[in-house]
């Protein structure tokens, strides 16, 4: 039960008060360029928390069973962006072959996500918080959940903004940033919710 | 003269903040203190142009369609070396930086340059590119730090410039102030172009 309880905290504090984009500034990019409708904003999200997922596995099982057995942890970013961008390439081949509709959706975000900072930066937080296995896939999975949160409710503001009366000076991506600074104020609000 | 022409083009022309808005995450997050700033360009830019300079030398040695992987490989090296050196040398400053220094591997910047610039170009060109790219990004780090440490906490550097009478705004030292002050930051840039266009 203790258990449970931890990992369920785990997962709603990586969500929200440690949000990957709003807080910890992790995968901005993404978050600016591809957040101007909703649908695409929801398959980005999608595609991220996959990837992520599989690279919070790969990163543990590589952290713990090669780079510390080996003594070999002066090579982690460069061993996790190879990692990261085979691992992308090999899911864009499963996709491709085995749901042509799903590729349609994805396809195009993929080759996006291996520069996505939001992914080397989890490969990376991984062994450096010490979880375990379970509580590195929770937090991996969190942490896309997350992501897709915040690219999600910024897509429907900025929806929202097309009919708005902007000045000329703001448009586009100084506006962004500007509602993006109010949202990481109500995000804090979150803060106290849970201390781990 | 073209040499001065392509690091123009970085400083202020294409500027990677301010004109092409690449490169968010580091230029967010670090910039609550003007030393983490500076650090932060000072160590892109070396990243920049160690790799700028060794791709545009290799470039006729890499098939094709390896070109890719083989830049990441190449400017992951580089940043390895960047993240130990800081550690050993500025333990403070690289403590605060944390995980933005093995990050500046995807900053879209570097890659972005190498394959558009560094792959097609001279070695003499592609320093210039990276000098002009890599101190354009680092200008605009510093002035954005430098904003926020002095509205966030009242310092430069750590020097204290408003006395005790200044109510110290610590919503500019978290993620909140970092984005609005970019935002505002980005349309005052905007206004000064538009300006001297006409």
């Amino acid at each position: 039960m203790e258990q449970f309880t931890h990992i369920l905290l785990l997962f709603a504090s990586t969500i929200l008060v440690n949000n990957f984009i709003l807080v910890r500034f992790l995968g901005i990019c993404p978050f600016l360029g591809v957040s101007n409708q909703i649908g695409t904003a929801f398959s980005m999200g999608m595609a991220t928390t996959f990837v992520m997922t599989l690279t919070g596995m790969a990163s543990w099982l590589i952290n713990t069973y090669i780079l510390e057995v080996f003594n070999l942890q002066f090579l982690q970013t460069v061993i996790f962006i190879i990692v990261i961008a085979a691992l992308v390439q090999f899911v864009e081949m499963f996709i491709k072959k085995t749901s042509p509709a799903l590729y349609r959706t994805l396809g195009i975000f993929l080759p996006l996500i291996t520069t996505n900072c939001a992914i080397l930066g989890l490969a990376l937080l991984i062994p450096s918080e010490g979880y375990n296995f379970i509580e590195s896939v929770i937090f991996a999975f969190a942490a896309g959940v997350g992501f897709t949160l915040a690219i999600v409710l910024m897509a429907g503001l900025r929806e929202n903004l097309e009919f708005a009366d902007v000045p000329g000076v703001l448009k586009g991506v100084p506006i962004t940033l500007i509602i993006a600074g109010i949202m990481a104020m109500a995000f804090m609000g979150f803060s106290g919710l849970i201390s781990m | 003269m073209k040499f001065l022409k392509i690091l123009k083009n970085g400083l202020w022309d294409e500027n990677p903040t301010f004109r092409i808005v690449i490169g968010m995450c580091p230029t967010l997050a670090v910039t609550n203190a003007a030393v983490n700033g500076l650090v932060m360009g000072l160590a892109t830019a070396f990243v920049l142009l160690a790799s700028e300079i060794i791709i545009s030398l290799v470039k006729k040695l890499i098939p094709e369609n390896v070109r890719i992987p083989s830049y990441i490989l190449i400017i992951a090296t580089f940043v390895t070396l960047v993240d130990y050196i800081l550690k050993a040398f500025l333990p403070g400053v690289a403590s605060a930086l944390s995980l933005f220094i093995p990050l500046i591997v995807v900053n879209c910047i570097i890659l972005g340059r190498a394959e558009a610039f560094a792959s097609k170009n001279s070695v003499l060109d592609s320093i210039a590119d990276a000098l002009g790219m890599g101190l354009g990004f680092t200008w605009a780090l510093l002035l954005l730090s430098i904003i926020r440490e002095l509205l966030g906490s009242g310092s430069i550097f750590g020097v204290q410039i408003l006395g005790g009478w200044y109510p110290q705004m610590a919503i500019m030292l978290l993620p909140a102030g970092a984005f609005i002050s970019l935002g505002i930051l980005l349309a005052l840039m905007n206004y000064i172009s538009s300006k001297g266009v006409k």
